[in-house]
């Protein structure tokens, strides 16, 4: 059995009306791979996250999620997801949000208790769960929307800059839960950000600049590539070079 | 499944909002109490009339229990009622007589029209009952002639054939309502459709807009439900308040109002549930169009307020030829002819099918160009 990759992405270009928002972008994502798309904001992240979902249409190429050309509704049942701002019922409670979304998700009346349970402890959500959402802080409202993306098990995790207002802590365990999801259950998961210490743990890194994917590759090699000993630094570098052209 | 998740977070989040509750139960029975007062006409009112000149049997034929009369002097009729807010004066010249109505007040122009009329028939009567009078003295004349006339020949002139008519006497029947009925009673079905689409429309539609502005509408499409469920759930959900409200209404209506229903109650649920549910579709399409809450409201004057004037509130077809077919245009107008037939006429269903169509068709559509316009915040 030759093992499918997770998503696939080949000749992407997207955009919106006119616009051209992404061109030119290949992706490849394997089962417990974590994949980091960083840039600066406005370069094309969210957009790339919409179409792997299918919410887009592409505009040209293709993109196969679980070998299936989206868009498809029934691949949205195998991806966990978690939107860049959090889209929460404020007057239902954590407990209501979750048990919602993972209905909605396709989560069986079996595992609701012990799924939420375990959402909510990744998060360290579990005594604010009562409490209606409108109570919450922003950093709350953040790992609410995180639990809700775990909930269903899902076996593609895609996640739209988790770790804004996420208190280093916190964020650390994070970290743990995402990598024993990927390394033990074989989740593939993809995220986005612009903090780099977050960059540092994924797998495989793909830095968007205005549309374009400038650097693809894991941490070491990159940093190897461009014989500097910081992420940060090889974006930069990258940048120059794209600005050169 | 989905759609019940989907109705029951509907439920939960519409009970917590006890503002947009009060609006949804509170406010219709509110409205509808401040309605029916304010037609319960007060009938002891008078209504001022100035004479002048005018005869004596007339002015004591028009001395009703509806009309102060007032003796003038020479003022202009127009300066007296200017300045003492007469609703008209009478003068008499010679056997003519002139009325001058202030008219600011259409009701109490009627008042004295209606009792100059009845006093003028009441004047012919006694002039009849003259006549009748004369004639039966005649007739006895008459008579007596004629027994004299059975010893020999008599010469007498017959009695005129008389224009007099016999004194009539007039009972109404009232085929719908009494003879108390007052505007309320046709008001009142009106009413209650125009509560049902009213708020049914505004609070779906802001609810939706919320979903959208929150970005809960795009999250949710990130799930696999279908757009059909998203719109399946609001419809089942806020249609389920809305027939709450309905009964709410109707039970008032039957109970505080004492306001007979001839026909069937389940026919009035019928066509509250078409009318929510095409207030509901037409209220998610808005939504689209509008980005903000007060956006949503100025949608109001648009689309809500017009069908109020084509729900017969002003007969439909006493109005403009070409202003009649426009009110085909609008679903209230279908859902007052039904519920006024139903409350007040008595009229099954059977009757009103074209009315259930109209409101159907409506629903499909709306409902069709909703799962349209969803179509893109996602394309499957
Ligand atoms: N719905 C939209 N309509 C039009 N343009 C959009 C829309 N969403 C994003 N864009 C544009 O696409 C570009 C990429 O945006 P986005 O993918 O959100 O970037 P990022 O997530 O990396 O910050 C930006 O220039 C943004 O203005
Ligand atoms: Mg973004």
């Amino acid at each position: 059995m030759t093992i499918q990759p997770v998503v696939q992405v080949t000749g992407l270009q997207q955009g919106y009306g006119q616009k051209i928002v992404l061109s030119d972008i290949d992706l490849t994502l394997k089962r417990g791979q974590i994949l980091a798309l960083i840039g600066p904001s406005g370069a094309g992240k969210t957009t790339l996250i919409r179409t792997i979902m299918g919410m887009m249409r592409p505009r040209a190429g293709q993109v196969l999620v679980f070998n299936q050309a989206v868009p498809d509704r029934l691949l949205l049942a195998r991806i966990g997801f978690m939107a860049q701002t959090d889209a929460l019922y404020e007057s239902l409670t954590g407990a209501e949000n979750l048990t919602f979304f993972a209905k909605m998700q396709g989560v069986g009346h079996e595992e609701m208790t012990k799924q939420l349970t375990y959402a909510a402890n990744v998060v360290n959500l579990q005594s604010a769960l009562d409490q209606p959402v409108k109570n919450y802080s922003g950093g709350m409202k953040r790992r609410l929307s995180l639990a809700i993306a775990l909930i269903s098990k899902p076996p593609l995790l895609i996640l739209d800059e988790p770790t804004i207002g996420i208190d280093p802590e916190l964020r650390r365990k994070i970290w743990e839960e995402l990598h024993r999801l990927a390394h033990d259950q074989g989740t593939a998961i993809i995220l986005t950000t612009h903090v780099m210490a977050d960059a540092e743990e994924a797998d495989i890194l793909m830095m968007i600049r205005n549309g374009t994917a400038i650097a693809q590759g894991t941490p070491t090699q990159l940093k190897a590539d461009y014989q500097t000993n910081s992420i940060e630094a090889v974006f930069l570098a990258a940048g120059r070079q794209q600005d050169a052209h | 499944m989905r759609i019940n998740a989907m109705i029951s977070r509907i439920f939960k989040e519409m009970i917590r909002d006890k503002r947009t509750l009060a609006l949804m139960f509170i406010a219709p029975l509110f409205i509808m109490t401040l309605i029916f007062f304010l037609f319960q006409s007060n009938t002891n009112t008078k209504v001022d009339l100035g004479v002048r000149g005018v005869a004596t049997p007339i002015v004591k034929a028009l001395d009703t229990d509806r009309i102060r009369i007032h003796h003038v002097g020479h003022e202009k009729p127009t300066t007296l009622i200017k300045n003492r807010d007469y609703a008209g004066v009478l003068t008499q010249k010679g056997d003519k007589l002139t009325l001058l109505l202030a008219n600011a007040d259409q009701s109490q122009s009627a008042i004295v029209k209606q009792t100059l009329q009845a006093a003028t028939i009441k004047l012919k009567m006694q002039a009849a009952a003259t006549a009748i009078k004369t004639q039966a003295a005649a007739l006895q004349k008459l008579a007596s002639a004629l027994k004299q006339a059975s010893h020999g020949a008599a010469q007498v002139s017959p009695p005129q054939p008389s224009s007099a008519t016999a004194s009539y006497q007039i009972t109404t029947h009232y085929r719908y309502g009494s003879a108390n009925s007052t505007y309320f009673d046709t008001l009142l079905p009106i009413l209650i459709g125009f509560i049902v689409f009213f708020f049914v429309f505004l609070i779906s539609g802001i609810a939706l807009l919320r979903e959208r502005t929150t970005g809960t509408l795009y999250r949710l499409l990130a799930t696999p439900v279908r757009r059909g469920e998203i719109i399946g759930g609001y419809l089942l959900g806020y249609g389920i308040f809305a027939l709450v409200q309905t009964i709410l209404i109707v039970g008032y209506t039957l109970l505080v109002f004492k306001i007979e229903i001839l026909g069937n109650i389940g026919a009035i649920f019928l066509i509250n549930l078409l009318l929510a549910l095409t207030a509901l579709s037409l209220g998610l399409l808005i939504s689209t169009f509008a980005n903000t809450e007060f956006q949503m409201l100025q949608f109001i004057p648009l689309v809500v307020i017009p069908q109020i004037f084509f729900t017969g509130l002003i007969p439909v077809n006493q109005m403009l030829g070409w202003l009649q077919p426009i009110a085909r245009l609008m679903p209230l107008y279908y859902g007052a002819n039904a519920l006024t037939g139903i409350i007040t006429k008595g009229q099954s269903l059977s009757v009103l099918y074209p009315d259930i169509i109209a409101l159907l068709g409506f629903f499909l559509l709306f409902l069709s160009l909703n799962l349209i316009t969803m179509r893109q915040y996602r394309q499957v």
